[in-house]
Parts: C-alpha cells; structure tokens; sequence
C-alpha cells in the first residue's frame, strides 16, 4: 500500500471539521424567501386610519419598504422608533398591520408616531400568509414594478441598516434610471 | 395466538403525532368515504409539512401562531377538495422549500436524495477491492522461509535449540 493512503482518514477528518466548523456559523433561521423577485401578492384592503382601500397597484411608480407589524410584537415596538427616523429621511413605507386590532393598532400609531404611508388592515393575515410571512417583523423592499427585491426578517435597526441601506438606494437608483 | 397479536400489534404500530387543535378539524360532508379520504390527506399533509418558523416541527405538532394559520389554511383547502400536489405548491410558493420534510428532487437536492447511495456503492467498491487484493497475495508457509528467516522466527517464538520446554 502507497504511503500516502494512509492520509486519507486524516483527509477526510479535516474536511468534515471544516464543514462542521462552517455551519457553527450560519444562521438556521435564515431561510431564503420564496417571494425574491416575484411580483407582490394581489390584495384588497382597507387602511387603519383613512380606511379606504388599497390594492397592488398602489405600490407601484415608486419604491417601498412594506413592513409587516403588530401591537402584540415586542420586536415591531424596538424597530419602531428606527421606522419613523427612516420615514422623516424620506424613505417610504407602507405597514400591513398583522393579525392586530384596530383600536389598539391606531393608538400604537397615535402615541409613537406613524412611519407609514398608510398601514394596511391584514386583520385575517391573508395577505401575510400569500407574503410568506412568519412572524413579525419583516419587511421587503419592493422595487417601483411592484416587484419584491429583497425580505428581512426580523426588526431592522441603525446597525443592522447599512447594508439594506445600499439595496434600498439601488432600487431608488434603478427606478430613477427607468424613468429618465 | 393472543401474544402474537399483541407482538404484531407493538410491531406494526405506526408512529403517529396527535395534531394540536386536532378537535377543530371535522370533516363532516355528506359522503363518508369522501370525508375518510380528506381526513387521510390533511393527517398526512400536517405531518409531511414543516412549520416555517420552527426549525424541526412539523405542521401537526407545532403551536407556533403562524402553523395554526396553516393548519388552518390547510383544513380549508382539503375540505374545499383541494389535490395534494395544489396545496403543497401552495405552501411552497409562499414558504419555500423549507417547509417539504420531503424535498423535489431536483439540482440542489441531488446531493441529498442520491448522496447515500453513491456514498454505498463507493464502500461496496472498496470493499470488494480490499477482499479481491487479500485474495491475490499467496498464503504463506513456514517451508518457504530461508534458512536465516527460520531462525530468527524461532529466536522470536523462544525456541531454544530443540528444546520445547517452554
């Protein structure tokens, strides 16, 4: 037997180890989102506060962030402050209020400050449930086809915010581009 | 005869998970058979999906908010006559792959379906090798040793000039 065969148990030792050693650091809950680059899910809801009724089309000619809330959701109340600083710096979101209540939902709003262009009333969660969504926060970044672009799960933060800063302001780029 | 029941039954037993909320899922149409067939194939489903927010539960035996809304939607769709392969690209089109406990087959998961297997066939290959090689080297004798070679395999073994009294 060649000498070098009795390497390989060792070989294969050390590329196991790595591969091992690489998933102590990924993220298990970091399941890839079925709805990247898919066209936003058909709804037709009222808003919390005016109550008329918006559609899809409503996210289109213009670049959103659509983030999913509740007052029931301890995360949503840690980003909102992070939300409302976003808003006054011009970016623009649009809530889908998630298996909430109304009065509770529009009192959170009243007292916290509202970040949303409008919050959409997803009281049954079927417009959740056709977003994919797993629980709350998450917010995807529609691009001004109405097309998603990008989900993030969990609240969105001044230190988690650089890099989705960059694919937000690829899509404000992208859609300037288009429109020239 | 009775302990042979008995032992068959403990043998054959499936493995079955209760559904939390099992109550609120009544199949109660007006053809039987029909409701048994529906009832088999939200068990099954609710079993064979995943709870997209847990990382190892399934459908049935999650309480996680959002597999109660699935479980629900599920209910739904079989008692509206929803197929099989309808309601889990349902699922997957919303959840992703994550959520099948039973991946397509297709070029990411080639791996994982096909992986043992080839990992199989490479330890028959090498076994077979190894055996065939063994088989090939001649056995040896104690006549075919030279004269020194004899020698020193009976310094080793104790032998003392003819003298066996070890």
């Amino acid at each position: 037997m060649k000498r070098w065969t009795l390497f390989i148990p060792f070989i294969i030792f050390v590329l196991l180890g790595f591969l091992l050693w690489r998933a102590l650091y990924l993220d298990p809950k970091d399941i890839p989102s079925a709805l990247v680059d898919k066209t936003f899910p058909e709804f037709n809801l009222p808003t919390l506060v005016s109550g008329e009724t918006k559609t899809q089309a409503s996210l289109q000619g213009d670049v959103h962030l659509v983030n999913v809330w509740g007052t029931w959701c301890i995360s949503c109340k840690v980003e909102h402050p992070f939300l409302v600083k976003l808003a006054q710096q011009g970016v623009k979101i649009v809530g889908v209020n998630y298996k909430d209540e109304n009065e509770p939902a529009r009192q959170w709003l009243q007292e916290l400050g509202n970040p949303y262009l409008y919050s959409v009333d997803d009281e049954a969660g079927t417009l959740s449930m056709d977003l994919g969504v797993t629980g709350a926060p998450e917010t995807f970044f529609v691009d001004s086809k109405g097309v998603i672009r990008h989900k993030h799960q969990g609240p969105i933060t001044q230190a988690n915010w650089a890099p989705l800063e960059k694919i937000w302001l690829d899509l404000v780029n992208e859609a300037k581009g288009g429109s020239q | 005869m009775r302990y042979f029941v008995l032992f068959a039954s403990i043998l054959f037993s499936t493995f079955s998970l209760a559904i939390v909320d099992g109550h609120e899922y009544v199949f109660d149409g007006e053809n039987k058979k029909e409701n048994e067939a529906k009832a088999e194939l939200f068990n099954e489903l609710a079993q064979e999906l995943r709870c997209p927010k847990c990382q190892n539960q399934n459908l049935a035996d999650s309480n996680a908010m959002i597999a109660g809304d699935l479980r629900r939607e599920l209910y739904q769709q079989v008692k509206a006559g929803g197929d099989e392969q309808s309601i889990i690209d349902f699922m997957v089109d919303r959840y992703g792959e994550f959520v099948l406990y039973r991946p397509k087959v297709n070029a990411m998961t080639y791996v994982l379906w096909y992986g043992p297997i080839a990992l199989l066939v490479i330890a028959v290959i090498c076994l077979i090798v190894i055996v065939r090689k063994r088989k090939q080297q001649p056995e040896l004798d104690e006549a075919d040793l030279s004269e020194a070679q004899k020698k020193r395999l009976d310094e080793l073994l104790g032998k003392d000039k003819g003298d066996d009294h070890v």
